[in-house]
């Protein structure tokens, strides 16, 4: 199974998995390498990402523009904290609308599963109220405002 | 966008969002949403406002009430932009998914 799981921990952590068919090692390095990055990280179709700084080192800078080619666009910041090939990430972003969102703590994990690599990327923000902001426009985190609306609904 | 920054905004509240469940059952006035929420009235015509604002709720002037309902459309077009993000999501990874069967451990992915 290839699908994902987003679920919240706490009020300050989202943890998204999803299973690929490749070594850790292959899914690493889509994740570290900017023109590997570039092919995937796009969101909706149309949508491209002209600038990809990714500096995999400690410390290292972390910039990506996208843009939907008809004048919209919007982009991220972050800074490496630590990498463990091909293994773990742990790193600092935060989304520019353009005002810049809090900063958002990620560490993703690459661990082995069968003949493929179950991703865990664990996130975490400063408070409660950030996580409902970022759940609520954030570009991955669509499910969760879809409970909110849930509740919405339901009372 | 705007509007829909707007819409999200007002559903991170929960005292709105159990407005917008009540508004579900049918169109209501102020006094009697501020019953069950133990609210004054003026509480909830703030809540309500930001509602209006986000276009979640529309409302009519019956003599001196006000009644409010759920705006047509409004949560399907939250609908569609939580739908699209979600694909926006499984997209991505899809895309990975064909990039990763282009690769081979330890070789430059250009050389496919």
């Amino acid at each position: 199974m290839t699908r994902l799981t987003l679920t919240t921990e706490g009020d300050t952590h989202v943890v998204v998995t999803r299973r690929f068919k490749a070594s850790p090692e292959a899914v690493y390095r889509a994740h570290t390498d900017p023109a590997l990055i570039q092919k995937w990280l796009l969101g909706p179709d149309g949508w491209t990402m002209p600038v990809c700084i990714n500096e995999a080192r400690p410390g290292g800078r972390i910039r990506y523009e996208w843009s939907d080619g008809k004048g919209n666009g919007f982009y991220l910041t972050g800074e490496y904290i630590a990498l463990e090939p091909f293994s773990r990430i742990r790193h600092v972003e935060r989304m520019h609308l353009p005002e810049p969102c809090p900063d958002n703590h990620v560490e993703t994990r690459f661990e082995a599963d069968g003949t493929g690599t179950l991703m865990t990327m664990r996130m975490t923000v400063p408070d409660r109220a950030t996580r409902e902001a970022m759940l609520a426009t954030g570009m991955e985190h669509g499910m969760e405002a879809s409970y909110a609306r849930l509740d919405a609904m339901q009372g | 966008m705007n509007s829909l920054d707007a819409a999200f905004s007002a559903l991170a509240d929960p005292t709105r969002r159990a407005i917008l469940a009540r508004l579900a059952l049918g169109e209501t006035t102020v006094m009697e949403l501020a019953e069950p929420f133990a609210m004054s009235q003026p509480a909830v015509s703030r809540h309500l406002k930001v509602l209006e604002e986000a276009g979640l709720i529309a409302r009519r002037i019956e003599g001196t009430r006000r009644p409010c309902r759920l705006a047509p459309g409004a949560l399907e077009e939250i609908d569609k932009w939580l739908a699209m993000l979600r694909r926006a999501l499984e997209a991505n990874y899809d895309r990975l998914d064909q990039l990763l069967a282009g690769m081979e451990p330890g070789k430059e992915t250009d050389q496919k």
